[in-house]
């Protein structure tokens, strides 16, 4: 059975994704958590969806990086690790990060200084059984900076950066880095747009995007696919037309 | 935002709330009280995929289920399985029709959430021998006006289960629930198509079909004199060999709202004639997957959309066996003077009622038609009313977007038992729906 290991894995993205890597066949799968009792659903869910596959909980912080090492080097301890998911993030309003830097500082670190360091932790174990892909969830929102979402976007910016500095060092060897980038997903992070009526991916399309794309061993994945052209247009748009746009 | 059922008929301006778990209900739910003391202008009701026609899940306040999706728990050796109620019919088949597990009772839609199909006592095309959806649901999980979490099943709290069970979400939060699938030997079905030239034909037909699993007939309304009620019966068993597949959810999205005029009654008329003649014997059996048995429109995401911007109304009645023929023809033949007619028309039989205050079958038969919105429609519709109560009928709440409180009142006679009930589980000022107050619910 594959050993799969998800960061985050109550987040709505990485339960359609672990959905559907159970639907092809049973796995071994690891879902590291901040709160075990959200994941006991979870995994509870998966578990009835593919009776055969093994699924464990461990609970850990995301933050000290002590704490994500260990975590990282007891679960390979158990058995070599095939994909390592790392989709964890949380989504706080722009404007209550400027207003309140304590928040702003948490946001920069959840979304980016953490899987960041998870990643690190993974290349150790996957360098050394000289196997494994390292798939990470950034964002377009890391793509350009903007002032509806700046300090999200600044810490997927990092996580985008990471995995580009962990592809070339692994370039040409057995372990993969695989940078996710979803578009506005329908997911509880983003409930508050919704609410607002916007309409945005379903997280099940995004999910079979990521899993398809992981499985072909693609090196940056748009979910879905047309955000690619959209942030590749945004990206270059002048600065001075840019910042008259209201986004 | 706005929001609007199926019909796309009323929409309305609501907050709409996404709670991801057990607590958030509670919490969601003592917001919206703290905030409205007087419950009138506010509403909140529960709602799952939004599939019911008309303002059954309209409210001020709408708690969206879709984040509490999770299974809780399957027994292989029975079948029993255990979900969060914002769980969908079509989740449920994509993982248990591999494993050779079906639903008891399916709607004609795949897209409604457990909590839904409960709050609705939605039927299928087996009640002659199967009754409804929440027949085979063995327990249930819910929250209490007061934020108290309860378990209810037809030995624990019965009262408060047989007023669930149809109460259109006006009793309580659903949080779980658990349902006894059957066993399939194959996904396929074996249809069997007989054409019946007239209505007295179709109702004999049934008759003559009555230990058919599954039957339906399909209605063309326009046909008038000595065709009134041609139709086409389709019979439906389980194949007992085949392959286990489901087909995916997938459908093809109706991207515009279309010109409403497309619908017109020579464009309904011919759809009408070519669909009964592309059947040429009278009687055929092939094997067909589930999906198009079960689910023929579900293949077009908003099919809605074909009766354009205006919305449209499904106008479902039953009316009690006795009444059978005589009723039928009188209403059939109202609405083909009227030439208001639609593409579906669908003719039912229901077995046995059943002990839940709210639900809509009696023993009979039910006729469902679907009508583009129009201001002439009202007045049509309020006459098939008073046929319907005339010859003892009632309509199905789940598609209602109009009937008057009086003619609620008077088909559904058990409301006040209902009403009484609410009062007792602490729902009454905190549940509320734009239906069940023109429905003169409290």
């Amino acid at each position: 059975m594959k050993r799969i290991v998800i960061i985050g894995a109550t987040s709505a993205i990485a339960q359609e994704c672990a959905k559907l890597w159970l639907k092809e066949s049973p796995k071994h799968l690891i879902l590291v958590v901040r709160d075990a009792d959200k994941a006991q659903r979870v995994l509870d869910d998966l578990q009835v969806r593919s009776p055969q596959s093994k699924i464990e909980i461990v609970q850990t912080g995301f933050i000290d990086p002590i704490e994500i090492e260990k975590t990282v080097v007891d679960i390979a301890k158990q058995g070599t690790i095939d994909i390592a998911l790392i989709a964890h993030g949380s989504l706080p309003e722009q404007s209550d990060c400027q207003n309140d830097l304590a928040l702003c500082k948490e946001t920069l670190e959840v979304n980016g200084v953490s899987p960041a360091l998870f990643a690190e932790s993974f290349t150790k174990v996957m360098e050394k059984a000289n196997q494994g892909t390292i798939a990470i969830i950034g964002s377009v929102a890391g793509d350009r900076g903007r002032k509806s979402n700046y300090v999200y976007g600044a810490a997927k910016g990092l996580v985008g950066r990471y995995a580009q500095g962990l592809q070339h060092r692994f370039a040409g060897s057995s372990v993969k880095v695989v940078l996710i980038k979803p578009g506005p997903t329908d997911t509880p992070m983003t409930a508050s747009f919704k609410q607002k009526g916007m309409k945005m991916a379903s997280s099940e399309d995004v999910a079979k995007t990521i899993v398809d794309g992981i499985a072909r061993g693609k090196a940056v994945i748009y979910a879905p696919g047309k955000w690619q052209l959209i942030m590749l247009i945004i990206q270059h748009i002048p600065n001075f037309i840019f910042n008259k746009l209201n986004v | 935002m706005e929001i609007y059922g199926w019909g796309r008929y009323p929409r309305l301006e609501a907050t709409v709330a996404l709670p991801q778990s057990e607590g958030a209900c509670i919490e969601y739910l003592a917001r919206t009280q703290s905030q409205s003391p007087s419950a009138h202008s506010q509403s909140l009701i529960t709602r799952g995929l939004g599939r019911s026609y008309g303002d059954s899940s309209l409210a001020s306040t709408v708690l969206e289920t879709q984040y509490l999706n999770h299974f809780q728990s399957f027994d292989e050796a029975t079948g029993l399985l255990s979900c969060e109620a914002g769980v969908s019919l079509a989740q449920i088949l994509e993982v248990f029709v591999p494993r050779g597990w079906f639903l008891p009772v399916t709607p004609g839609t795949r897209f409604v959430t457990v909590g839904g199909a409960i709050a609705s006592d939605v039927h299928g095309k087996n009640h002659h021998n199967s009754g409804t959806f929440c027949e085979h649901v063995t327990q249930m999980e819910m929250i209490l006006g007061n934020g108290e979490k309860i378990s209810t099943s037809p030995t624990e709290h019965p009262e408060l289960f047989h007023a669930t069970c149809g109460g259109m979400g006006l009793t309580g939060i659903i949080l779980s629930a658990s349902i006894r699938l059957i066993p399939i030997q194959s996904s396929e079905i074996v249809q069997t198509t007989i054409k019946a030239p007239n209505l007295a034909a179709v109702l004999q037909a049934f008759e003559d079909h009555q230990d058919a699993t599954y039957s339906v007939a399909w209605i063309d309304c326009l046909a008038t004199g000595k065709d009134l009620g041609r139709s086409l019966l389709m019979l439906g068993e389980h194949a007992h060999e085949g392959p286990l597949l489901t087909q995916g959810n997938k459908a093809i999205p109706i991207p515009v709202d279309m010109p409403a005029f497309l619908l017109n009654q020579t464009t309904i008329s011919a759809f009408n004639a070519l669909y009964y003649n592309k059947t040429l014997q009278a009687k055929s059996t092939r094997h067909i997957a589930y999906e198009p048995y079960f689910y023929p429109l579900d293949a077009l995401a908003n099919w809605s959309r074909l009766y354009g911007k205006s919305g449209f109304m499904q106008y479902q009645f039953v009316l009690p066996k006795a009444a059978g023929e005589l009723g039928l023809r009188e209403i059939l033949e109202r609405i083909a003077n009227s030439g208001k007619g639609s593409f579906l028309a669908i003719l039912k039989i229901f077995g046995k009622v059943n002990q839940n205050l709210l639900s809509f079958p009696i023993e009979g038969y039910t006729l469902a038609l679907d009508f583009k919105v129009e201001p002439s429609l009202f007045d049509l519709l309020n006459q098939l009313d008073q046929l319907v109560l005339k010859y003892k009928g009632r309509l199905y709440l789940t598609k209602d977007a109009r009937m008057s409180e009086a003619t609620f009142k008077s088909s559904y006679p058990r409301w006040s038992e209902f009403e009484t009930l609410r009062q007792q589980y602490h729902a009454i000022g905190k549940f509320s729906s734009h239906q069940s107050q023109r429905l003169g619910l409290q």
